[in-house]
């Protein structure tokens, strides 16, 4: 053709330089475009401390849940926020891997100013400033308040989080099945393991903790029945003893007998296999005695984890914190709206707790206030939070030492490895991470 | 054009092009880069935006103690690297994966091939096998996973698997729970061939399209057997193919994650077993915890033992002997 090649190829210098022009502007754009807050971002309030309600627009707060199951508490918390008056409270609501997108999201400045944080958030956050200090919040309540849980956010003497309501886990069984195997609720595990034998007759199993086994679930309770822990409260190791191992003993054994129910349809966040009788008893969580309710009526009870050793009873606490970000640019706006929401709002927080979904308030003088919580089952599992709560985990307890604590349950529960070789393993990552994470 | 272009003196034309604004040089003959980029633009800021400056950014981050930042600044050179390699529940991984693609990819290999040979033969309803067998594609894995778990292979007897088992007089197994024997693998290979052989089926049945009948035919006038004529003339049109197939499934073994996790993973942990090194990065360093230096070193290295067996995959089986 006529035209001349070098004109009309595209020479490939030239392509890469026009391509890193474009991307360059991407990027930039990317960065100021969409953020997911509202425009009216009100940088000016960020200031002063108190300038947030000295006249002026107001500050805008971004608050992030995750997704809760119940139907209305989506409509709930947006409720609360539009009655908070000394900013304007915009509330996201997300589904799916909430933990991960929070936490991924506090490294950049569109994450939230307030979001919640399964019992707080990690000490990573934490170590990384990613999050404020809220000592002082809790003012004159503090005493009223679930003391495991606000233990469990508390590091380095200062809160980093107010607790919002409490869930909890416990040994659920079924009455009737219990009376005609003429079984009393278990208070050892070795009552439990003899009693679950009686219970098992063909299909029907005796006791379900979950479709691995209980090794995803079972590990902490399993520590704290021989009144141990992760980890002791000046962060070395906690379990490095011959108690534990005996207990870790008894679970696989379990895992190997008849009478433990495995890979049933729906796992023990469920309370399907125990309202459809495929099992006598259920380690699960609060939040399902509605359903059982519905199912069973009042034939079922509850009693905290046995113990293996002495009276180490427990019963698993665990709760959503509320966290104020450290990239807000209202920190101290966003303060103001956690103390109010939930420390000051007990009507609201009591709606939340109770109006929805199944949980307990996170106040104990509210406890007496929630109806739903007055009789039956529901009755002894909050009184058992109270006198056997225990926080689920420690707060030093790292991702990585929940990996290597996962993979010994499963050696030992599941393959029948030596418990003492496999708590050693763990014992050297947790003390690598505990330095890593206090050095 | 060329008309137009022929009839002007050739010096005269390079000064009217040598005249035209930089703007009018930058778009080009009819504005055929102003066009190029509109086109072609929006994927390559893609690609840049979210491929290359992510695995650009993350081997810079396996250099550096970055926790809770991707912005860090304490350089720690390979220390993440040796980290990495010293972690024994990571190398098991890597080394359970490799067995696993030596296990995983000729078996998906073969039934594709399989199933786009009797496809492709089919006298009735092609239309109809050739979807059939491609529909799995369609589905998502973690939809997949969900009822591989809770329906086929539910340990109680109302799953499939077990409701067969009770009508020849067996016990329930419980598939997933158990770890000897190693059951799991049944429910996540079935799972992964159900999901995959539909979508290598088609490039193979795309393939064999392509043959020209009339090898066929003067093989049959030569005397060959169905069997001769597999192996000599359907096999090595099919190379090119099988190559790109072998690779992609290579690739694929290495980076599983979605029905893994989706199947395994239990309440906040994941067994020790079966755990692809995707997922042991996900649970210690990629998500809640953070720990981004020794995550990317991770990424990369499995990265280098993807690339490591490919190539060496692609020295042995495909373009040996290609024309």
């Amino acid at each position: 053709m006529s035209h001349s090649p070098s004109r009309a190829t595209f020479n490939r210098r030239n392509l890469l330089a026009l391509g890193g022009a474009v991307a360059a502007g991407g990027a930039l754009a990317a960065c100021g475009g969409n953020t997911g807050r509202a425009t009216s971002s009100t940088t000016t309030a960020s200031g002063s401390g108190s300038g947030s309600s000295s006249g002026g627009a107001k500050p805008v707060l971004q608050q992030w849940y995750h997704q809760y199951g119940e139907a209305g508490t989506q409509q709930a918390v947006e409720g609360y926020a539009k009655a908070y008056t000394a900013a304007d409270v915009k509330v996201t609501w997300k589904p799916g891997d909430y933990d991960q997108t929070t936490a991924a999201s506090l490294l950049t400045a569109n994450g939230p100013d307030v979001f919640e944080y399964g019992n707080g958030p990690t000490i990573d956050m934490i170590k990384g400033g990613q999050v404020v200090d809220l000592s002082g919040l809790l003012g004159d309540a503090a005493s009223d308040f679930n003391p495991a849980l606000v233990k469990r956010m508390t590091y380095d003497g200062k809160l980093w989080a107010v607790p919002q309501v409490v869930d909890m886990q416990i040994l659920v069984y079924r009455k009737s099945m219990l009376e005609k195997a003429g079984v009393t609720p278990p208070e050892t595990i070795d009552d439990l393991m003899a009693a679950a034998q009686k219970l098992t007759s063909g299909d029907v199993k005796g006791l379900f903790l979950g479709n691995d086994g209980g090794v995803g679930l079972m590990g902490g309770p399993t520590l704290f029945s021989t009144g141990s822990d992760y980890l002791n409260e000046d962060g070395s190791f906690g379990f490095d003893n011959d108690d534990v191992v005996a207990a870790l003993g008894k679970l696989r054994e379990m895992f190997e007998s008849d009478y433990l129910l495995l890979g049933a349809p729906k796992d023990w966040y469920d309370g399907s296999a125990l309202a459809q009788g495929l099992t006598a008893m259920q380690f699960t969580g609060l939040w399902t005695f509605p359903d059982l309710t519905k199912a069973l009526g009042d034939d079922y009870g509850c009693v905290p984890w046995p113990a293996s050793t002495g009276d180490n009873k427990s019963v698993v606490v665990g709760a959503y914190g509320s966290c104020v970000s450290a990239k807000s640019a209202n920190a101290d706006a966003a303060k103001e709206f956690v103390k109010w929401l939930w420390v000051d709002q007990t009507d609201k927080q009591l709606d939340f707790a109770t109006a929805y979904g199944f949980h307990i308030p996170a106040r104990s003088s509210l406890v007496p206030q929630a109806k739903t919580l007055q009789s039956g089952a529901a009755k002894d599992a909050a009184a058992a939070a109270q006198e056997f709560g225990h926080a689920q985990s420690t707060i030093l307890w790292t991702p990585k030492c929940n990996t290597a604590f996962g993979d010994m349950m499963t050696k030992v529960v599941k393959d029948g490895a030596d418990a003492k070789a496999e708590i050693a393993k763990v014992k050297a990552v947790a003390d690598a991470e505990v330095k890593r994470v206090l050095g | 054009m060329t008309l137009s272009s022929l009839n002007v003196d050739p010096s005269a034309a390079s000064a009217a092009i040598a005249r035209r604004s930089l703007g009018a040089r930058l778009r080009g003959r009819q504005n055929q880069n102003l066009w190029f980029w509109v086109f072609v633009g929006p994927f390559v800021l893609g690609l840049i935006v979210f491929i290359y400056i992510p695995i650009i950014w993350s081997i810079y981050l396996s250099f550096f103690e970055s926790y809770n930042t991707v912005t860090p600044d304490t350089f720690v050179g390979f220390g993440n690297y040796i980290d990495m390699l010293k972690d024994e529940p990571f190398r098991s991984s890597l080394m359970t994966f490799i067995v696993f693609a030596i296990f995983i990819v000729p078996t998906t290999f073969a039934l594709s091939l399989l199933t786009a040979i009797l496809v492709a033969r089919t006298r009735v309803m092609q239309a109809f096998f050739r979807s059939v067998f491609f529909l799995p594609t369609a589905c998502s894995y973690v939809v997949a996973a969900l009822i591989w778990k809770m329906s086929i292979f539910a340990g109680v007897r109302s799953g499939a698997a077990n409701a067969f088992l009770g009508v020849i007089g067996q016990d329930s197994i419980p598939w997933l729970s158990l770890t000897n024997p190693p059951w799991y693998w049944l429910v996540i290979v079935s799972a992964r061939l159900w999901l995959q052989v539909g979508f290598y089926m088609i490039l193979f049945l795309a393939a064999l399209q392509r043959i020209s009948p009339t090898l066929y035919e003067a093989a049959a006038i030569d005397g060959a057997s169905s069997w001769q004529a597999l192996r000599f003339i359907t096999l090595p049109q099919l190379r090119p193919t099988s190559a790109a197939v072998l690779l992609l499934l290579l690739i694929n073994a290495f980076q599983a994650f979605d029905e893994f996790y989706n199947i395994l993973a239990s309440f906040g942990t994941y067994p020790p077993y079966a755990r692809p090194p995707l997922v042991y990065l996900y649970y210690v360093a990629l998500g809640q915890g953070q720990d981004f230096g020794h995550g990317s070193a991770g990424a990369v290295i499995l990265t280098l033992v993807i690339a490591l067996v490919a190539v060496v995959f692609n020295r042995f089986f495909s373009f040996r002997g290609q024309d």
